[in-house]
């Protein structure tokens, strides 16, 4: 082969590449310019420096809402993966009903996050209590979403509606697994949750990869069933890093200090996914 | 390849696992159908039916529907969120799949092939929100805070998840017909329209499904650049309208009916093939 390179090729990748820069990066790179200025999104500004992180670390609504964050992320992405797992299992199990089961357990990735959540909401407010009151159960016949629970409502529908992506690949992988395996260690003994611990998760550690780094990614950036189901309330104590940058961000005067805001995000979804990447990559070295 | 794997694993004496089967049964029925049902049910019922909310609608109300429909607006806002869907997701498929078949095919001999690579697939991880704000006043600069703008945005906003797909498959593909068809004297546009494009097929499918719903379902751009009530999608109407429900939850319920099911009613004639697309491409990865 040629060493030089067709001209074609460039024309099918140039047109995107010159969008991409100006639709994604420059406005990225102008949010990091913007985070370093004292802008409030119109008006005259000046550069500031440094000033609007070193102000972060002290604003109690922001370590607030980073804290909110990542207990939330810490509990969906542990929720979501142990469930999922365990789902992923069962429809990859000798079961009746096999494609219905899937088909409905795939059911909810196909519908909107605000929509779904709305649902809930009613579900939650109007719902919920009415039973709970009839079945004598006062710990739910109020409003989740308006009480000091509303973190575990909203934990509740995230985790509804991300469980099925999810099952979906660690099923993909589960159906990756040689079942001469399984026989393998049917033979030597092997059996039950052992199995399990011993040769499924070692097997599908890869997925176990993907799916850690796309929970964590994802609810870091939470914003559609925060702003359906409690709009960051009651007072402030739902709010993620997302709803508050969009908030404050676009209605708050506060464009550049929010763009510090996102810009702090920005490390630490890449330091996140890094360290898992890293992490988890070693583990699954391990069972090669 | 499915088949071979099926059949066997059905080889060593084919149980079936009852208690798998009916623990599933319980929990989709229970969390996935449960809640479905009682969408429907209470979008079909008036407010004087509402002390069993479980017993189905009688009278059946349909006027909830007549009035979602009229008050959301909603033959517009389906359409609206129809031709963003519709003009966005030939148009992903062409270019994107362009791009990643010129990238894979020149990573090894060009640094500047190599560097789109990782300057598309980092751009994974820059958070939507980073952006968002200046990505704002850059659309209406450009006039892109309207419907057809938007589609624009879409296609180039999911080229780095798309190249990641696709340059993947990509590089599964064996070259020597494309050799040969470059002896033959077709040029590499010729080649890729042709030969690699058709071949492509299940990697199609994979980034046609998630390009649908993500444009179908997606929310925070809408709110952001479709300000105009006659450019609103039908999840942004949801949200506008959310204060206007709050007195009555039948009707409210009776719009996200009207949401949920023309995704539901296509899901339910594709859905194997929508599950096969998905595990297609997270295979892949």
């Amino acid at each position: 082969m040629k060493n030089k390179i067709s001209f074609h090729f460039y024309l099918m990748i140039l047109p995107l590449v010159v969008l991409f820069f100006v639709l994604h990066t420059f406005p990225f790179l102008q949010g990091l310019f913007y985070s370093l200025t004292n802008w409030k999104g119109y008006g005259p500004w000046e550069f500031t420096g440094l000033h609007n992180y070193t102000q972060m670390f002290r604003d109690p609504k922001i370590a607030e809402a980073y804290l909110f964050t990542f207990k939330f992320t810490i509990c969906a992405t542990l929720l979501v993966n142990i469930l999922s797992m365990s789902i992923a299992c069962g429809l990859n199990a000798k079961i009746k009903l096999k494609n219905f089961l899937r088909a409905v357990y795939f059911l909810p990735y196909i519908l909107g996050s605000l929509v779904v959540s709305y649902v809930f909401k009613q579900i939650f407010s109007n719902i919920i209590p009415v039973w709970a009151k009839a079945l004598g159960i006062p710990a739910l016949s109020v409003n989740i979403l308006g009480t000091n629970h509303a973190w575990l409502g909203i934990l509740f529908v995230t985790v509804w509606q991300s469980l099925a992506f999810n099952t979906i690949i660690y099923l993909s992988g589960l159906q990756s697994i040689d079942p001469d395996v399984y026989e393998a260690a049917s033979i030597d003994g092997c059996t039950g949750f052992r199995t399990f611990r011993k040769i499924t998760f070692p097997l599908i550690a890869p997925f176990f990869t993907i799916n850690m780094v796309l929970c964590g990614k994802g609810f870091l950036m939470m914003f559609d069933q925060v702003l359906a189901l409690t709009n960051g309330g009651p007072g402030t104590t739902t709010q993620t890093i997302a709803v508050l940058i969009y908030k404050r961000g676009f209605n708050g005067g506060q464009f550049a200090y929010q763009s510090a805001n996102a810009a702090v995000l920005f490390f630490v979804v890449i330091g996140l996914s890094l360290f898992q990447m890293k992490f988890l990559e070693r583990r699954e070295k391990k069972y090669e | 390849m499915n088949n071979s794997t099926l059949s066997l694993r059905t080889q060593p004496k084919a149980v079936v696992n009852w208690p798998i089967t009916i623990l599933l049964l319980i929990g989709s029925s229970i969390f996935i159908l449960g809640v479905l049902y009682i969408t429907l049910v209470v979008a079909l019922k008036d407010t004087t039916q509402m002390t069993r909310v479980l017993s189905l609608p009688k009278p059946l109300v349909l006027k909830n529907f007549a009035e979602a429909w009229k008050m959301t607006d909603y033959p517009r806002k389906f359409l609206n969120t129809l031709i963003i869907t519709v003009i966005c997701l030939p148009f992903t498929l062409i270019t994107n799949s362009a791009a990643a078949y010129a990238i894979t095919r020149n990573r090894d001999k060009s640094k500047f092939f190599n560097g789109v690579y990782y300057y598309f697939i980092s751009a994974l991880f820059i958070p939507f929100q980073v952006l968002m704000l200046p990505l704002v006043k850059q659309a209406s600069f450009f006039h892109l805070d309207n419907i057809l703008g938007i589609t624009f945005l879409y296609i180039v906003f999911g080229l780095p998840m798309n190249t990641f797909l696709y340059c993947g498959y990509v590089r599964s593909l064996p070259k020597s017909i494309e050799e040969a068809a470059l002896i033959e004297g077709l040029n590499p546009m010729q080649i890729f329209i042709r030969i690699v494009f058709p071949i492509m097929k299940p990697i199609h499918s994979t980034v046609a499904i998630l390009s649908i719903m993500w444009t179908w379902n997606d929310f925070l751009m809408p709110l952001l650049l479709l300000t105009k009530a006659d450019n609103q999608t039908l999840q942004l109407a949801q949200y506008v309208f959310q204060t206007q429900f709050s007195t009555n939850y039948n009707l409210a319920f009776a719009s996200y009916i009207l949401v949920l099911f023309p995704v539901v009613a296509v899901y339910i004639f594709f859905q194997r093939w929508i599950i096969a697309g998905v595990t297609s491409g997270a295979v892949k990865s």
